[in-house]
């Protein structure tokens, strides 16, 4: 049951999103951006080197204007946006870039949460296909925990583990 | 484990036998991601966020050409037009404090170096002319001092602040890269090795 209500959750998911292409595919192209929207575009992407945790984009630095300053003259002069990431790149190594590289020691940055719910994914698959050989009968949609249903301690004894037990058990009374 | 028959050990001894065991493993899976969690946050706070990489990234490359005008004799000086020179580029600002503290060393190194081939030059940044002249006239610098409009080439050379201070070798390469104040003992160090490699 609980299987059938993810599968629905999961196909009203995808539909949901399927429309939301329709509607995002039926409006068309947006209008091509401004030049100042270019320069932020990029700007944005750029560590500001003399601020905490501020793009070039959003730095009030001098150093940071500047640095908008000439990727405006790079724009104008023909260059691509990963040309002049490059560039600060090639002066500033990999540190200037806010996003980090999908290589090296940047793609455990990329990889470590996408491992991390894989691994919650097995673990809780174990555990949920444990608990569910626990419970008698194959009863999947049982909340209890196993030991807590009528019997059921005593339904998962063999005779002979009862009867070793009631010895051990008779045994332990007998011990002044 | 279902009907199955278990060997329960001696009495009392059956619940020890196997739990121990399932916490522990419980324990390690619990423990390992927190331990690799709290090392790469050791690792990350422990660095200084403002301390660049960059510092030695130039070194063994070409100079960054550049074309700019001595704000007090009008005259231009072209990188390219230095090669058999080691040359000093001390990019500097009158606000700075440190950039005070070191020109005495540069001054001294001027003096011995100088006459030998070597070229100092001084890269203003981010600086008005009035402020640098006021500075000049209480520390006199009898070498080149640039202007940097748009301070294109103290972003050629990665500069993030002042002073930071370029030794190129006369054949046009970033021998070294000092980032805050220069001194004479590494002045001298490193322009006796390139006027000596010449």
């Amino acid at each position: 049951m609980r299987i059938r209500g993810a599968a629905v959750a999961v196909l009203a998911a995808v539909a949901v999103a399927g429309v939301a292409l329709a509607v995002a595919a039926a409006r068309g192209p947006s209008a091509p951006p401004t030049f100042a929207e270019r320069v932020r575009s990029v700007a944005a992407e750029l560590r500001c080197p003399v601020c905490q945790n501020l793009s070039v984009a959003d730095s009030p630095s001098e150093l940071a204007r500047q640095m908008r300053g000439e990727i405006g003259r790079r724009l104008n002069a023909g260059q691509a946006p990963g040309e002049i990431r490059a560039y600060f790149v090639s002066r500033y190594g990999r540190w200037i870039l806010l996003t980090p590289s999908a290589g090296g020691l940047g793609l455990v940055v990329w990889a470590a949460p996408v491992l991390a719910v894989a691994g919650g994914g097995v673990v809780a698959f174990t555990v949920l296909r444990r608990r569910r050989r626990r419970i008698p009968n194959g009863d999947e949609d049982s909340d209890e925990p196993p030991g807590s249903e009528p019997g059921g301690a005593d339904a998962r004894l063999t005779g002979e583990e009862r009867a070793r037990i009631e010895r051990e058990l008779a045994e332990l009374e007998e011990v002044p | 484990m279902t009907g199955e028959p278990r060997d329960v050990g001696p009495a009392g001894s059956s619940a020890p036998d196997v739990a121990p065991d399932r916490r522990w493993r419980v324990v390690v899976a619990g423990l390992v991601p927190v331990v690799l969690i709290a090392a790469l946050l050791g690792f990350g706070l422990g660095r200084n966020p403002r301390d660049l990489q960059s510092a030695n990234r130039l070194e063994g490359r070409e100079a960054p050409g550049f074309e700019l005008r001595d704000f007090r004799t009008g005259r231009t000086v072209r990188m390219s037009d230095l090669r058999g020179h080691p040359v000093v580029v001390n990019f500097w600002a009158s606000w700075c404090a440190d950039c005070r503290v070191e020109h005495t060393d540069l001054v001294a190194a001027w003096q011995r170096f100088g006459n030998q081939g070597a070229v100092f030059l001084s890269v203003l940044y981010q600086d008005t002319t009035d402020g640098a002249d006021d500075f000049l006239a209480q520390f006199p610098a009898d070498w080149p001092n640039l202007l940097d409009p748009g301070g294109r080439t103290a972003l050629d050379y990665g500069v993030t602040g002042v002073p930071e201070t370029v030794f190129v070798d006369p054949q046009g390469r970033i021998d070294h890269k000092q980032i805050g104040v220069t001194s004479y003992p590494l002045l001298a160090r490193e322009l006796g090795r390139m006027l000596g490699d010449r």
